[in-house]
């Protein structure tokens, strides 16, 4: 039944619909393909035995013609959504063995529309990173791999056990979160696509907190439209969430009909930065030619703040991270060291529970929010992140979405760009923007790279416009013809 | 008068502003759905919010907006139509988010000021320097076990209201009525129940001392004042303490110091190096709070008429001293059992009388609040209206007030059983004077001759033959006649 693996979502729900197959067929096929690909290290928490549950119960659902939007998919959850009494655990020793009372709103959405969920998709530790090298719970493995060369590639991050169970076929979709970029760069790594919707779309609600005014739920397909189906799901508004906003969902599977004709594309120079990669640059070019062939307007624009973006990114999202992470404190739930005295125990239980890049950022994130240094950082910061909006905004004044590349490079193999973090945050230069000013953005697969690997185009939205970053993500997938990752090149 | 120090140098000034943390009257907490009420079993109310679970969010409770508002208009104080909610970062374990959801920045109220009313019947204003909204922490309890402190987190969450005094205060007698007249207005609002036992209210007081004319002195914040007789013995004890340093020699630290009320001192709880840095930043899971001016506007319509108010009006109204309003608008079910007994009763003055001298004296004495009063402010107004209408004399009344206390009857249904009113015909009295003055034919001499003073004697005779049942204004008039 392997082959049930590589439908798409759609397909998948005809062949539900026609009896092709049972959600139970469906799932189990998925579970042997997880078995399979066990050294990807895709998952922290497998839940065979919950996912066969509710494939029955998805089937009787549908015998019964109650089946829901997703009824039967199975889908891999970013272990970042608390899940009810299923171990969440954010990649961080200091959450393990914590199962929450609760399930995060958007995996509700996700289960109450019927779907299947396979397992806790593995991450960077508190969703900080780029590579999902910081997971306490191990790497997570690329399964693409160069031509001539069989290092192991990193998925990207952080959400990159959820673009590695999609792109592996062990998962139809998945949900991440995108903080700075954690779902397109991993999507792009990965040759899947994964949108990021506008800041406000998707409740934060029962997702465990990295940077609050930056963090977004989203999710991985392998196919736009399928990305349509899965956000159309997971969107609305959360009364429990104060930022969720007070929207209605638009239909993103009815906005895909590949009219793109007159829609001005805005291409920002900045983004044109020093030591891209030439084949990044012209996979860029043949973007812009394939939405000029569907009957774009292509549009010089500028974006002047870019170059702050990512010092700014690194000065709010660690700052409300030092502050978010404050909870994890050893009282109340996941590890606690062993002390007697009070503050031996704070220190001890977060020195053991937290990995180098948390403590990192929650350093960071203390250092610009105290007495003496607030003003310097994080005010400035704040204004630099309101003159970077401003820039998107007056782009839109001259364009309808913006075309950039993703990421800077193709996935990188595991332990490279580790010596320096710096090196490592660079690879959100094309993504953080759009994070800031909390605007819509995709990366759908386009192309390939010298060594065979996949690169990703990111389409950048308005607020609230995810039907026009769809739109032009899928004229963008059906140009590009891009080759998903055959069964046979799985390791 | 401020009240100063005297010291070996001169008199020191004391400057005070002071801190209440005032808990919002609301069914739920400030972010929570979890209930509020005082006394429940530990950690029974306490949300997935409250104990800070990952990823849960804050969700702002509306009715405690508007409490803070109605808070704010009974200060006088600017309401702002948009604040900021910010976090305040320390650790604690009664803090389960390590963080404070507070305001800093942009508060919800500004400034305002009120008036606080000094024994010696002075009025002072005193300036409001802000109100803010923030989240109250759990509770730590380290005597339950030798080696195990325990948490409660059933007031984590719920909502306080912080009042900032401009240091206007001059000395503790200043620090209690100012204390008493926020918490005063804070009950007519309806905002705070005011209870300092139960921790509902509690105050930090800043105090420095100067010479009268300088520059303000460094100052030390005293934490733990949780009662009027407390800030009245942590600032003579804390004013004297700085004095001592200073003409020592000595400076004073800038500090946060700790009321013990057992040991009646302050002392240290950490200096100005150890204070915490609590990294203010504004809360990035709450939108600035805006509402407008109109729903200020329809809050404003609400408000009852507040403690000043109702003293002017009852001094203008019913003319009635400073002190007795005051005394009278303490409660304001005082103020409104008061206003019963004058409309019934027909005089304000004597009714005011009444419900100061008697029956709160004898309310007191009984260990008894108005509530439990045996006499309803509907009775006592049908007793005063007897002497007004000189059924009875105040006399009299005093007996049937007390059989009115004991037995919870009505004044009428008394003095009716008891046969008590008032002899108003002069026939009768006149019998009655005939017979005082032929029974004292030696005083009615003298009294001719010019000793004045025995009218009153004889006063007192015709009283107490007609058992004080003959209407004294009668009995005066009859007598002098008489005579």
């Amino acid at each position: 039944m392997s082959n049930l693996t590589h439908l798409t979502i759609k397909d998948a729900l005809k062949g539900l619909e026609n009896k092709d197959f049972t959600a139970l067929e469906l799932t189990q096929s998925h579970i042997d393909a997880m078995a399979q690909t066990k050294s990807l290290n895709a998952y922290i928490t497998e839940t065979p035995e919950l996912a066969l549950e509710q494939a029955k119960a998805s089937d009787a659902r549908r015998a019964k013609g109650e089946a829901g939007d997703l009824d039967g998919i199975p889908l891999a959850i970013k272990d970042l959504f608390c899940t009810e009494n299923v171990q969440t655990t954010a990649a961080s020793h200091i959450l393990e063995g914590f199962k929450p009372q609760y399930e995060s709103t958007v995996s509700q959405k996700l289960l109450d529309a019927g779907a299947v969920t396979l397992g806790k998709a593995n991450l960077d530790e508190f969703a900080m990173g780029s590579s999902n090298t910081t997971s306490y719970y191990g790497n997570v493995i690329n399964p693409w791999r160069r031509k001539n060369d069989d290092k192991d590639l990193t998925p990207g991050g952080s959400s990159g056990g959820s673009a590695a169970s999609v792109a592996a076929y062990t998962a139809m979709g998945a949900i991440g979160t995108d903080t700075g970029g954690s779902i397109r760069q991993p999507a792009s790594f990965c040759g899947i696509s994964g949108i990021k919707p506008t800041y406000g779309r998707c409740s934060r609600w029962g997702v465990v907190a990295f940077a609050s005014s930056l963090d977004q739920a989203g999710c991985f397909a392998r196919t736009v439209e399928d990305n349509a189906l899965l956000l159309r799901t997971m969107s609305g508004h959360d009364p429990k969430d104060s930022t969720s906003a007070k929207k209605d969902v638009p239909d993103f599977v009815a906005a895909l009909n590949g009219d793109i004709k007159g829609l001005k594309v805005g291409i920002p120079k900045e983004y044109r930065v020093d030591g891209m990669p030439e084949e990044i640059l012209k996979l860029w070019e043949k973007g812009i030619e394939w939405l000029k062939s569907a009957g774009a307007q292509i549009v010089d624009v500028s974006l002047p703040h870019t170059h702050y973006a990512l010092p700014t990114y690194y000065i709010i999202a660690p700052a409300e991270a030092s502050s978010n992470l404050a909870r994890y404190d050893g009282v109340r739930y996941g590890h606690r060291a062993q002390e007697s005295d009070l503050t031996d125990m704070y220190e001890l239980t977060r020195a053991q529970g937290f990995g180098d890049e948390v403590k990192r950022r929650i350093m960071i994130g203390t250092y610009v929010l105290s007495a003496g240094y607030y003003d310097a950082y994080y005010i400035k910061a704040q204004k630099v992140r309101r003159l970077i909006s401003e820039d998107f905004t007056k782009a839109y004044e001259k364009c309808d979405v913006l075309l950039t590349p993703t990421a800077p490079s193709a996935a990188f193999a595991i332990g490279e760009n580790e010596d320096d973090p710096i090196k490592m945050y660079l690879n959100d230069v094309f993504t953080v923007p759009a994070s800031l000013a909390g605007l819509p953005g995709m990366s759908v697969p386009a192309g390939n790279d010298k060594d065979g690997l996949p690169l990703g185009l990111q389409i950048i939205g308005r607020p609230w416009e995810e039907e026009t970053v769809l739109k032009v993500a899928h004229v963008v997938e059906n140009l590009a013809q891009f080759k998903l990752l055959e069964c046979g090149d799985l390791k | 008068m401020p009240q100063m120090i005297k010291g070996d140098t001169g008199d020191w000034e004391i400057v005070i502003g002071m801190e209440i943390h005032a808990q919002v009257i609301a069914r739920s907490k400030l972010f929570s759905g979890a209930a509020t009420e005082f006394g429940a079993a530990p950690n029974s109310q306490v949300s997935l919010v409250d104990a800070a679970m990952p990823g849960m969010l804050p969700v702002l409770n509306k009715k405690c907006v508007e409490q803070a508002v109605r808070t704010g208009l009974g200060l006088n104080s600017k309401i702002n139509t948009r604040s900021v909610f910010a976090r305040k970062n320390y650790f604690y374990p009664d803090l389960p988010q390590g963080y404070q959801i507070s305001q800093f920045e942009d508060p919800i109220v500004g400034k305002g000021k009120i008036e606080i009313d000094l024994p010696d019947g002075s009025v002072k204003e005193i300036g409001i320097t802000r109100l803010h909204l923030e989240q109250d922490a759990g509770k730590s309890i380290h005597d339950q076990s030798p080696t195990k402190s325990f948490v409660d987190l059933n007031r984590s969450g719920c909502a306080l209201m912080e009042i900032v005094s401009e240091p206007d205060i001059r000395g503790p007698e200043e620090a209690v009525a100012y204390l008493s007249k926020i918490r005063m207005i804070l009950r007519y609002l309806g905002t705070c129940d005011g209870n300092m036992d139960e921790g509902s209210m509690r105050a930090d007081v800043n105090i420095s001392v100067r010479k009268p004319g300088d520059e303000y002195g460094t100052r030390a914040e005293i934490k733990n004042v949780n009662s009027l007789k407390a800030v009245q013995q942590a600032i003579d004890f804390e004013a004297r303490r700085q004095v001592e340093i200073i003409e020592e020699g000595g400076k004073v630290n800038q500090e946060t110091r700790l009321w013990d009320p057992n040991k009646m001192e302050t002392r240290s709880m950490r200096s100005k190096e150890e204070a915490h840095d609590y990294r203010y930043f504004p809360d990035p899971d709450l939108l600035p709070l805006e509402f407008s001016s109109q729903w200020v506007e329809e809050i404003k319509q609400t408000l009852p008429e507040l403690p000043d108010e109702k003293k002017h009006r009852f001094m203008d109204e019913y003319g009635l001293s400073l002190y007795d309003a005051s005394v009278l608008i303490a409660e304001r079910s005082r103020a409104d059992f008061f206003e019963t007994v004058a409309k019934d009763g027909g005089d304000a003055k004597l009714s005011a009388n009444w419900v100061i001298n008697e029956l709160l004296g004898i309310l007191n004495k009984n260990e008894k609040a108005l509530s439990d009063s045996p006499i309803s402010a509907e009775q006592l107004g049908g007793l005063i209206k007897l002497i007004v209408d000189n059924t009875i004399s105040g006399k009299i009344a005093k007996d049937v007030f007390a059989e009115m206390f004991a037995s919870g009857k009505d004044a009428e249904k008394i003095v009716e059983e008891k046969g008590l009113k008032q002899v108003t015909d002069t026939g009768a009295i006149e019998a009655v004077i005939d017979e005082v003055l032929a029974e004292n034919p030696d005083n009615v001499e003298a009294y001719r001759g010019g000793k004045d003073k025995l009218f009153g004697f004889f006063v007192g005779q015709v009283m107490k033959k007609s058992q004080g049942k003959a209407n004294p204004a009668l009995v005066n008039e009859i007598l002098k006649k008489k005579l």
